[in-house]
């Protein structure tokens, strides 16, 4: 700990993002990353054990690597471990694995490049050259965090030279055992083999190796010599989750442990005025009733106990904050167009205000309601408060934020928090925020010396659940000649990312950079063009959710793009790959037209639609095909292409992109979450249902490795689904739809 | 005390008979794969089988279940060689994996019922069971696959 002190100025660089992007640097650097002095596997290294850097740990038992991100279902906890093992020689089985605890050594490379101030597909040096001094600044802060699809990007180096600099330092203390040069041995299945074809295990090894300097000028295999990696692999955690076996953060039990669970004020962030627990004291089970910050606590023989007491307990809460009903909050944000809200203009281009003049003019108002995460495993930890301090059980994307917010709870510091990540069921940007382990640390430091287990029910959860950002586009723009010639994007949105980081300790006074993505990486040739946004006050909290600002900027641009090529008479496929101005980009939107054998109009009530967005560094082009029947609109078919520059992981690469389709699509009909009397109405899946099978259409799916850098894709294939679905039912039925949920407008099948 | 059949074993609960079915699977006996996801039947992350056939954990009181044979996933026959399991991993089917325990309950009871199903027949039986990664190309996939396995075992 001790650098953890990030000032805000890491996020001014940010224009763009907390994001994507790319370990960029050399070997060099990225072998001194992986061997940095304060290596935090050194402190608990046993006897006769070997740690070349903070990924790899071998002892005379096992070899244990280290998965540095939270698994929130996209997949960490197998590929950051193959990423190592393909340099390793290692086979699956082989090796354990564990979730890195809290340490600057596991900053977290990948949010250097949307830090920086120039859209993603801008490598010119002048924007390289920013990017690297954005890194310079996250390696000095230390900042530690899961998001910005930054799975890969983060690590696709790092982890690589981490197993390289293991296996060399591996032969090296083989040579020096067996009296044989270096350049005579190779590795294989966890052995080192001896010229003469005996093997030696690295387990036998790790005693030998801990004597040696490591090698550090190892250098990763180039890509076409990989045995696991960018080819279908099973994902190491697939038979687990399958069998039942593996154990989720909500699943984890301890001896002695009591259930807690809470009911919390629904005026988010204000706290707790009375309470009647009369009727709570004597259910069955009911342990200990205790008042917490912003509510009530009940702790009980188990979690049904817990939930149905908590259930009893009647509150007076203190009035929110924020407007107290919905219609309130829309005011706000139409009202939020004024100079004094300003965020950012963004970007520039051409004399706007003479483009708008010149031809025929076309605006449109666009609209996105705060939405809720809800992943499937509810919020909860356990924690254990002693004497000497708090150890919490929890599944979270910030392992440092954890420590500062349990600490900061009951009186402690920060490095007395230890902290065990989990694995997740889901998080889509819900555990980056915090609310469960400042209760759960309350509540354990109430009940010292017993483990306590908190769950939340799932109407807390969705009480609890802090927003994706509400947002509200007023577009212009103008066609003149079958060209676009102007565009003027804004937006009035509440602050989803300086929201996180202020919760997180670090208030800044700068634009909320997401607001800027999605509105003002956009990549077609338009002479007069202008991204604003501006930032509504006193709104509901609002935070990241799975891509974040791109999820709704992307929905309002791509939708008023479309307004505007039919406008001008021409037809959208061909229209963006004629503007479209970067070349790998432009290969995109060619590759989703040749997959989708885009021929124009279909007729006969069906339509397509098509829509590109670049979110985190990542391009991606989908094709949603529909057709209006009597009972409403069905989606059809999805054709999705997409630039990460490396398919590390083609398998679950597909189930990633198929799964953000499905997110953006399935959140785009049918969810909101809407105020009333300063609580969201929305507490169960009944009345937030997203996408279930039955509207699910099939989607195929092709990744493209054209960009220079390696890309992620967690998120970026969320923001193209709505406005393609939304410019597909133009196209089949004639009505433009600018306000999600869609479902208010029109029925779907 | 109320005694139960869980898995084919006999276990004696101390707990109020309205207590469901979920919540003394996971706190009481420690069975974890059945989920707690919402609590009212909204997403099938709890299903089990009761007397064979498919249910929601949450909603069976276990007063009312008293004598009944409960299975959950760790108790179904052969799992390693359960055809369902096995097309579930061929197809790479999760992702964070906390739904696909209720999922594959729910599809071994669909395969009970048709042996041979359409996607019509597997949105219809299906659609009670939310996955919020979004694997649903994948969990039909897997249930068309493990059809054709059971037919090929017959």
């Amino acid at each position: 700990m001790g650098r953890q002190n990030l000032s805000r100025r890491a996020f001014v660089f940010g224009s763009a993002a907390v994001a994507g992007g790319v370990a960029f640097g050399s070997y060099a650097e990225a072998a001194q990353t992986a061997t940095a002095s304060d290596n935090p596997l050194t402190a608990d290294l046993g006897p006769n054990s070997v740690t070349f850097n903070p990924w790899v740990e071998i002892s005379p038992e096992k070899i244990t690597l280290i998965a540095q991100h939270a698994d929130i279902g996209q997949g960490v906890g197998s590929v950051q471990p193959i990423m190592i093992a393909e340099e390793m020689d290692l086979d699956p089985g082989q090796f354990e694995i564990r979730f890195a605890g809290p340490s600057p050594a596991y900053f977290n490379t990948g949010f250097a490049d949307e830090f920086a101030p120039f859209v993603a597909a801008d490598q010119s040096p002048a924007a390289e050259e920013a990017r690297a001094a954005t890194l310079e600044y996250l390696r000095k802060t230390g900042l530690q965090m899961t998001g910005g699809s930054s799975t890969i990007p983060d690590t696709y180096q790092k982890l690589r030279v981490a197993g390289a600099v293991a296996r060399e330092t591996l032969k090296a203390a083989a040579a020096k055992r067996a009296g044989v040069a270096i350049a005579d041995l190779r590795t294989q299945s966890g052995h080192v083999v001896l010229p003469d074809g005996k093997k030696i295990a690295y387990l036998e090894l790790a005693a030998d190796a801990a004597k040696i300097a490591p090698v550090l000028d190892a250098k990763p295999r180039d890509p076409s010599q990989w045995r696991l990696l960018g080819k279908p692999m099973t994902r190491l955690d697939v038979r687990s989750k399958v069998m039942g076996e593996l154990k989720f953060g909500i699943d984890m039990r301890m001896d002695g442990m009591l259930y807690a669970s809470v009911k919390l004020n629904p005026n988010k962030g204000q706290p707790l005025k009375s309470y009647d627990a009369s009727k709570a004291r004597t259910m069955p089970g009911v342990k200990k009733i205790l008042e917490i910050r912003n509510g009530v606590a009940v702790v009980a023989t188990n979690s049904w106990y817990a939930m149905k007491a908590v259930a009893a307990i009647d509150c007076e809460w203190a009035p929110s904050a924020y407007p107290s009903e919905q219609a309130d909050h829309w005011k706000v944000l139409e009202t939020s167009f004024k100079p004094e809200f300003l965020g950012k203009e963004w970007r520039k281009i051409g004399d706007i205000e003479a483009g708008l003049k010149t031809g025929t003019p076309v605006e449109a108002e666009y609209r996105a309601p705060y939405l809720a995460h809800q992943p499937l495993e509810p919020l909860n930890g356990i924690g254990h408060v002693t004497d000497k301090g708090m150890e919490i059980w929890v599944g979270h994307q910030s392992p440092q934020f954890v420590q500062n917010i349990a600490a900061a709870a009951i009186g402690l510091k920060p490095e007395q928090v230890t902290f065990h990540n989990q694995w997740t069921g889901g998080s889509f940007g819900h555990r980056l925020e915090y609310e469960n382990v400042r209760v759960l640390a309350e509540i354990a430091n109430q009940m010292r010396g017993t483990p306590i287990k908190l769950v939340f029910s799932r109407e807390e959860d969705f009480l609890q659940d802090i927003p994706r950002q509400i947002a509200i586009a007023r577009h212009r723009g103008s066609v003149d000649n079958g060209k676009i010639v102007a565009v003027d994007l804004q937006l009035a949105s509440t602050t989803p990312l300086k929201g996180l980081l202020e919760r997180s300790g670090i208030p800044s006074k700068d634009p909320d950079g997401q607001l800027a993505a999605g509105l003002w990486n956009v990549y077609y040739d338009i002479p007069n063009f202008r991204g604003t946004s501006y930032e509504a006050q006193g709104l509901s909290p609002s935070t990241t959710w799975r891509s974040v600002g791109a999820s709704t900027a992307g929905f309002f641009t791509e939708s008023f793009i479309d307004e505007l090529i039919h406008a001008a008479g021409l037809d959208p496929m061909k229209a963006r790959i004629a503007m479209c101005n970067v070349p790998t980009y432009r290969k995109v939107l060619e590759t989703v037209a040749e997959m989708s054998d885009w021929k124009g109009p279909l007729g006969n009530g069906r339509g397509r639609g098509v829509a590109f967005v670049e979110a985190f560094g990542t391009p991606t082009a989908e094709v949603v095909e529909v057709t209006k029947t009597d009972r409403g609109i069905r989606i059809d078919k999805v054709w999705v292409a997409v630039d990460v520059g490396k398919v590390v992981d083609p398998v679950n690469f597909e189930n990633q992109v198929q799964g953000g389709v499905i997110w953006g699509l399935g959140h785009a009909i049918n969810c909101e979450l809407t105020y009333a009397k300063g609580a969201v109405q929305q507490t169960n899946y009944n009345h937030h249902e997203a996408m279930r099978i039955y509207q699910c259409p099939v989607i195929e799916v092709r990744g493209l490795e054209n960009d220079p850098k390696v890309r992620g894709v967690g998120e970026p294939p969320v923001p193209p689904a709505a406005p393609a679905l939304a410019n597909a039912i133009f196209a089949a039925t004639g009505q433009r739809i600018r306000e999600m949920p869609f479902n208010k407008f029109i029925d779907f099948v | 005390m109320i005694e139960l059949t869980i898995n084919g074993t006999k276990h004696q609960v101390d707990v109020v008979p309205e207590m469901p079915l979920l919540w003394v699977l996971r706190d009481e006996l420690g069975i974890t794969s059945p989920k707690y996801g919402c609590g009212v039947a909204q997403c099938g992350a709890c299903t089990v089988q009761i007397d064979g056939m498919a249910v929601r954990s949450c909603q069976a009181h276990i007063g009312e279940i008293a004598g009944k044979s409960v299975v959950t996933l760790e108790g179904l026959e052969k799992r390693d060689q359960h055809p369902v399991l096995q097309a579930w991993i061929e197809h790479q089917v999760p992702q964070c994996g906390y739904c696909q325990t209720g999922q594959i309950m729910q599809a071994i009871s669909l395969l009970d019922l048709i042996a041979q199903p359409t996607d019509e027949d597997i949105n219809e039986v299906m659609s009670g069971n939310l996955c919020r990664c979004g694997t649903y190309p994948r969990i039909r996939a897997a249930i068309h696959a493990a059809a054709a396995k059971k037919m090929a075992e017959k």
